[in-house]
């Protein structure tokens, strides 16, 4: 056994991450003094401080500092998904209070608990060790149970965090248990460590003990970003939770299961890339057919979202199974859309539904579009970014993905991406048919449009439009950012 | 340590069990303790590893796993209350109002 010495420790790195924990702790005191009514005032402290920390993990952009012995690392890679994280953390924050003062349980825990959901993401993302990564899986995981409970009185978010909580440890089981047998093969949990003894093997498929840790983790990652057929809870959950949090859930913590497993896979596993790039392949097709065919016959829209939710999840592992720069660089650039655009597609039906969850189906859409044009408009572009139509930044972000499996050779899987996709283009439009061609079955009187609501509106349509129309925007830092792994 | 093998055996056949018991059992708490038997199916195997392979970073592993088994505890117990609140009940097949 060696000496345990104790390393220098440089903070830089997690500078974000501390900034947050100490946001919501103070959050959660001042908590305390504010009534009732006032609970929006800690979401505008909580969006003031998300704005913060996003200045301080820009202002880490392009450096590459390892910390803590090498288990946190501060790259590009790490400070992409980490705008991510806080831009669906920050749209959420925004569409939270009118939702949750109309269902009365403006409690005022929810914000910090999605700061510490986000803190929990940003170490998934940059960690470099199996420990900070599970760590962080763990922090975010903990935080999302009780973030889709929140709406205690209500016994579908009762279902729904209960349902999330059993399967969420469920999966993390399996992770774990991959995370042992990938120690025990390579004798590390530092990934680049990894990476080196794997690279070392002479055939690494043949070690039982890895491939089998290897498909135990992939199965725990599977869970997390509800590939099919580890999908079950998505709807369930995502129907149950309170909206703003079905939001966020389905952008953020998707992301960061995208960011911990490109990081494991791609740099400590790529000697594996075949094996593993297989199930990616059966599972990106059935993760995409599953969610789109399901969606199809869904009425109420948030359990529709779910399931697109599902089928985008698919469409990201084309470009995971692909492997190579153009499919990593657009997950990476669609994870970005895909948090604009979904989660003002549930702005949207946060302002449509009404008192307790009701009002939240398709048919409750007829004669939105002569009621609120302006609303309608920018519903319309959330879909059609979601549909992957050009100029939206949904488009690019699928060319991008099903052009980098192209790239590899994987030519029927981007027919398959790209049949899907022509199929979603269904039950998106089903909900525009209601908006434009139908008359209104009642009046939409009862809308509010608070200001947060609409700067979360007016943000979300510039983040589905300006990358579709100037892609080279964001992708020039995709590119940049997936250059280190 | 000449019997690492065994070790792992023990630890894979709990792990087993834990899973098909989250497979098979109704009562939601049951549930838990199956997966809690999980991780610390998990946690053997880790401390197996790290004592054949002479390097602290599976116990080290263990220790975190511990903690985070703790606070999901914590939390899934409290969702198992508001839960029984609302329906008198704990039973999985109770979770129904949407359709799993």
């Amino acid at each position: 056994m060696d000496m345990i010495t104790i390393p220098a420790v440089n903070f830089t790195p997690i500078l974000p991450e501390i900034f947050l924990s100490v946001l919501a702790m103070v959050l959660l005191l001042i908590n305390v003094f504010i009534p009732g009514d006032r609970k929006a005032y800690l979401g505008y402290l909580s969006f003031v401080g998300i704005v913060a920390a996003g200045v301080l993990v820009a202002a880490g952009w392009g450096g590459h500092i390892e910390s803590f012995s090498g288990s946190v690392v501060l790259d590009n890679f790490a400070t992409f998904f980490k705008m991510i994280f806080l831009v669906s953390a920050g749209l959420a924050v925004l569409i939270s209070d009118q939702y949750m003062e109309r269902e009365g349980c403006n409690h005022g825990e929810l914000y910090p608990l999605i700061l510490f959901t986000v803190v929990g993401m940003m170490l998934m993302a940059s960690g470099t060790d199996l420990m900070t990564i599970f760590l962080g899986l763990e922090v975010m995981s903990v935080a999302l149970y009780v973030l889709a409970g929140f709406n205690r009185k209500n016994p579908k978010s009762n279902e729904a965090g209960l349902k999330y909580f059993l399967l969420g440890c469920f999966s993390t089981g399996f992770l774990l248990y991959g995370m042992a047998l990938t120690y025990g093969a390579t004798g590390t949990t530092r990934i680049a460590k990894i990476a080196a003894v794997v690279g070392q093997m002479s055939l690494p498929s043949a070690n039982i003990m890895l491939v089998a840790g290897m498909l135990l983790m992939l199965t725990g990652f599977a869970f997390k970003i509800a590939a099919a057929p580890f999908h079950m809870w998505t709807p369930d959950v995502y129907e149950g939770a309170p909206t703003p949090m079905t939001a966020f859930m389905s952008a953020g913590p998707k992301a960061a299961g995208f960011a911990a497993a490109l990081r494991i896979f791609l740099v400590a596993l790529p000697t594996l890339q075949v094996e593993w790039s297989q199930v990616l392949w059966v599972l990106a097709v059935l993760t995409m057919t599953v969610g789109n065919i399901t969606a199809l016959r869904q009425d109420n829209i948030k359990r529709m979202l779910a399931y697109s939710s599902i089928a985008h999840a698919g469409y990201a592992l084309v470009g995971f199974t692909a492997g190579n720069g153009t499919g990593t660089a657009g997950i990476l650039f669609y994870m970005l859309s895909y948090a604009f655009m979904n989660i003002g597609a549930f702005a949207i039906i946060i302002l449509v539904g009404k008192k307790g969850e009701s009002n939240g189906n398709v048919q409750d859409f007829a004669g939105f579009g002569v009621k609120h044009p302006v609303l309608a408009v920018a519903m319309s572009i959330f879909l059609f970014s979601l549909a992957g139509m050009p100029p939206t930044a949904g488009f690019i972000g699928k060319f991008y993905l099903f052009s980098g499996a192209i790239q590899q050779g994987y030519i029927w899987l981007a027919i398959i991406g790209v049949l899907n996709s022509a199929a979603s283009v269904y039950y998106y439009l089903r909900v525009m048919v209601f908006m434009y061609m139908k008359d209104p079955t009642e009046e939409f009187d009862w809308m509010q449009v608070t200001a947060p609501m609409a700067l979360c509106v007016a943000i979300s349509v510039i983040g589905s439009l300006i990358p579709g129309i100037i892609p080279s925007l964001i992708l020039q830092f995709a590119q940049q950012a997936i250059k280190l792994i | 340590m000449e019997n690492l093998n065994g070790y792992l055996i023990i630890s894979a056949i709990l792990f087993s069990i834990g899973t098909i018991g989250v497979l098979t059992r109704k009562n939601a708490i049951v549930i838990f303790m199956c997966v809690e038997m999980m991780l610390n199916a998990v946690n053997l195997t880790f401390v197996a590893l790290s004592r054949h392979l002479g390097n602290l970073d599976g116990q080290v592993f263990v220790f975190f796993v511990m903690t985070v088994a703790a606070a999901e505890a914590a939390v899934g117990l409290a969702l198992m209350i508001a839960f029984y609140n609302n329906k008198e009940s704990i039973d999985v097949d109770d979770i129904n109002l949407m359709k799993w």
